[in-house]
């Protein structure tokens, strides 16, 4: 069957994409590094390859895999392929927490940076907020669920331009320069309870995908076909959620990857959540490492910020992609 | 196999079914009919275990419906929308497939599921285009993809809302044959139809419903006859004599 080729393929293709960033982007930057040296563990391209670049790539190769696969959870949840993980507020939640913590200079909260514990936080309350809000006695609707993220995330949004309105010079810079999103050095502690916070989630996302696909044509036609609509709702919000706060926490907002790599994905691959999922995550990993790879080396020793890559590469990118295909553009 | 004692239902107040009774008792083509508004689809929603608010009782093989685990059900009852909107490109194949996930064990479809794909949409005449985007398949032939899934869900009944309402002629006839042919085959087939002439020259029973209630229930010679006609549409009608020795209903001014 030629689509299951089809499928295979880009599997294939995308764990290579992944292997290759997290092999060859640490490797690039202004600053030469010798590999035998910084293998050999002498100064300073030890410090820089293994101590700076790697630890980078790796995040963003997990926060990219995570927000592309949020993503396509998300469009399929809300049946709307417009949708991103930041739709449904959780990020704003979190945004609004770091602001708090900027704001009020918060440096730790339970032995945590401060705006990394408040963003956690605030991004639970939301999502706890849009749940409570969206359940109509024990049933909820992928409708209800969008007006109350919507909603949510209009006042997390607010609520913020305020806080941005009365900070003083110092923090108004440190909020803008959170709410742009980036993607910075963490250690590798970090890095590995972010992989255990993520990665199971992601998991449950492939593991569901067939409900998934079912959930992504309707509730009455899930419901027919033996799936309790709401609760498998409500799972995939959780997961999807979950997932997108964590990131957001670390990274801040970083636009564009949830939306577009699915999407894109979506017109190579076809529908099937089975696929369309993993498939994600593997090509957001390496699609946003590359892309900060740009923004910390294009005009070194200046950084741009993540955003604006992921924008303009995969904007684009997406373009020609519909014009390629553009038998089914206007279905 | 369905039982139905003083089955009600109302919306935000207003009743759309009033204290319903009926049985379904054993294989059969069973068409529901009755003029807009008349509760057609929501009986069909609580047959099909979608619309669980019902008040009274509905019982499902001697057991309430809304008690039924969804995934034993779904093996059970399969139930054929009469559209759905897709947003995402999933090939006709695909959605017949997904009539499969009540009886998948993991992610992947076993040979079983395949055949069972395959079987579905032979009958169904959808295997020409099985690869195409469902999307950009016509009414009709989407009709016959949602009927496809719904067959290889390997039900014993089968739940429709106005199967032909997209279908040419050749294609209305052909599927009212194959829902006659799988009633005989061992199915219990209900379906919710505008098309009294089909209904009646195929169905072994016809229920005719008004403003929520039941006004016949009966073999199509006995409620295809223009004084039941005139009580649940109010339309003037002279019946001739039809296709299959069965009644054919003549309307308009």
């Amino acid at each position: 069957m030629a689509s299951r080729h089809a499928a295979h393929r880009a599997v294939v293709v995308a764990s290579l994409a992944l292997v290759a960033a997290a092999l060859l982007l640490p490797l690039l930057g202004p600053a030469r590094v010798d590999l035998a040296r910084a293998i050999a563990g002498q100064s300073p391209d030890y410090e820089i390859l293994f101590e700076t670049r790697l630890p980078r790539v790796l995040l963003a190769l997990l926060a990219g895999g995570s927000l592309a696969a949020a993503g396509a959870l998300f469009q399929a949840l809300l049946r709307d392929a417009l949708a991103t993980p930041y739709t449904l507020g959780v990020s704003s939640g979190a945004s609004l927490g770091a602001v708090l913590a900027i704001c009020f200079g918060l440096e730790e909260i339970l032995g945590l940076p401060g705006v990394w514990a408040a963003a956690l936080l605030g991004a639970a309350v939301v999502l706890l907020l849009v749940v409570a809000i969206a359940s109509e006695g024990r049933r909820m609707s992928s409708f209800t669920l969008l007006l109350a993220g919507i909603t949510i995330n209009s006042i997390c949004l607010a609520l913020i331009l305020l806080l941005q309105y009365l900070a003083g010079f110092a923090q108004s810079i440190a909020i803008v320069r959170w709410l742009m999103g980036g993607i910075e050095v963490v250690p590798y502690s970090t890095l590995a309870a972010l992989s255990a916070a993520v990665l199971p989630a992601v998991g449950f996302m492939c593991w569901k995908a067939r409900e998934w696909n079912l959930l992504s044509i309707g509730e009455d036609w899930a419901a027919a076909r033996g799936v309790d609509a709401t609760r498998l709702l409500r799972a995939g919000y959780f997961a999807g959620s979950f997932v997108t706060g964590v990131v957001a926490a670390l990274t801040g907002p970083i636009g564009f990857v949830g939306l577009i790599v699915p999407h894109a994905l979506r017109l190579k691959v076809g529908a099937d959540h089975r696929v369309l999922i993993p498939c994600s995550f593997l090509a957001g990993a390496p699609f946003l490492a590359l892309c900060d790879t740009l923004a910390r080396t294009a005009l070194a020793p200046t950084e741009i910020p993540v955003g604006v890559i992921t924008a303009m590469l995969g904007g684009p990118f997406f373009i020609w992609l519909l014009r390629s295909r553009r038998r089914s553009l206007w279905l | 196999m369905y039982s139905l004692r003083g089955v009600g239902m109302s919306y935000d107040g207003t009743a759309v079914l009033r204290d319903l009774a009926l049985e379904f008792e054993g294989p059969q083509l069973a068409a529901i009919v009755g003029p807009n508004g008349a509760g057609k689809s929501t009986l069909l929603g609580i047959l099909a275990g979608l619309r669980p608010q019902y008040s009274g009782s509905c019982l499902y093989r001697g057991r309430e419906v809304r008690r039924w685990p969804r995934r034993a059900f779904a093996r059970e009852v399969s139930f054929v929308p009469q559209s759905v909107r897709i947003e995402f490109p999933f090939t006709a194949e695909q959605v017949v497939l997904m009539g499969r996930t009540p009886h998948a064990g993991g992610l992947f479809e076993s040979p079983e599921d395949w055949e069972a794909v395959e079987h579905a949409m032979r009958l169904t005449d959808t295997l020409s285009f099985r690869h195409r985007d469902f999307r950009s398949l016509s009414g009709g032939e989407r009709q016959l993809v949602l009927l496809a899934s719904a067959l290889a869900q390997q039900p014993r009944v089968l739940l429709l809302d106005e199967p032909t309402t997209f279908l040419d002629l050749k294609h209305q006839i052909a599927i009212y044959r194959l829902l006659a042919d799988l009633s005989r085959e061992g199915l219990l087939v209900i379906a919710v139809t505008h098309d009294l002439n089909l209904a009646a020259a195929y169905a072994d029973r016809v229920i005719a419903l008004r403003a929520g209630c039941l006004v016949a229930d009966a073999p199509p010679e006995r409620v295809v006859d223009p004084g039941v006609l005139r009580e649940v549409f109010g339309v003037q009608t002279r019946i001739a004599a039809g296709p299959r020795g069965r009644p054919w209903i003549l309307y308009g001014e």
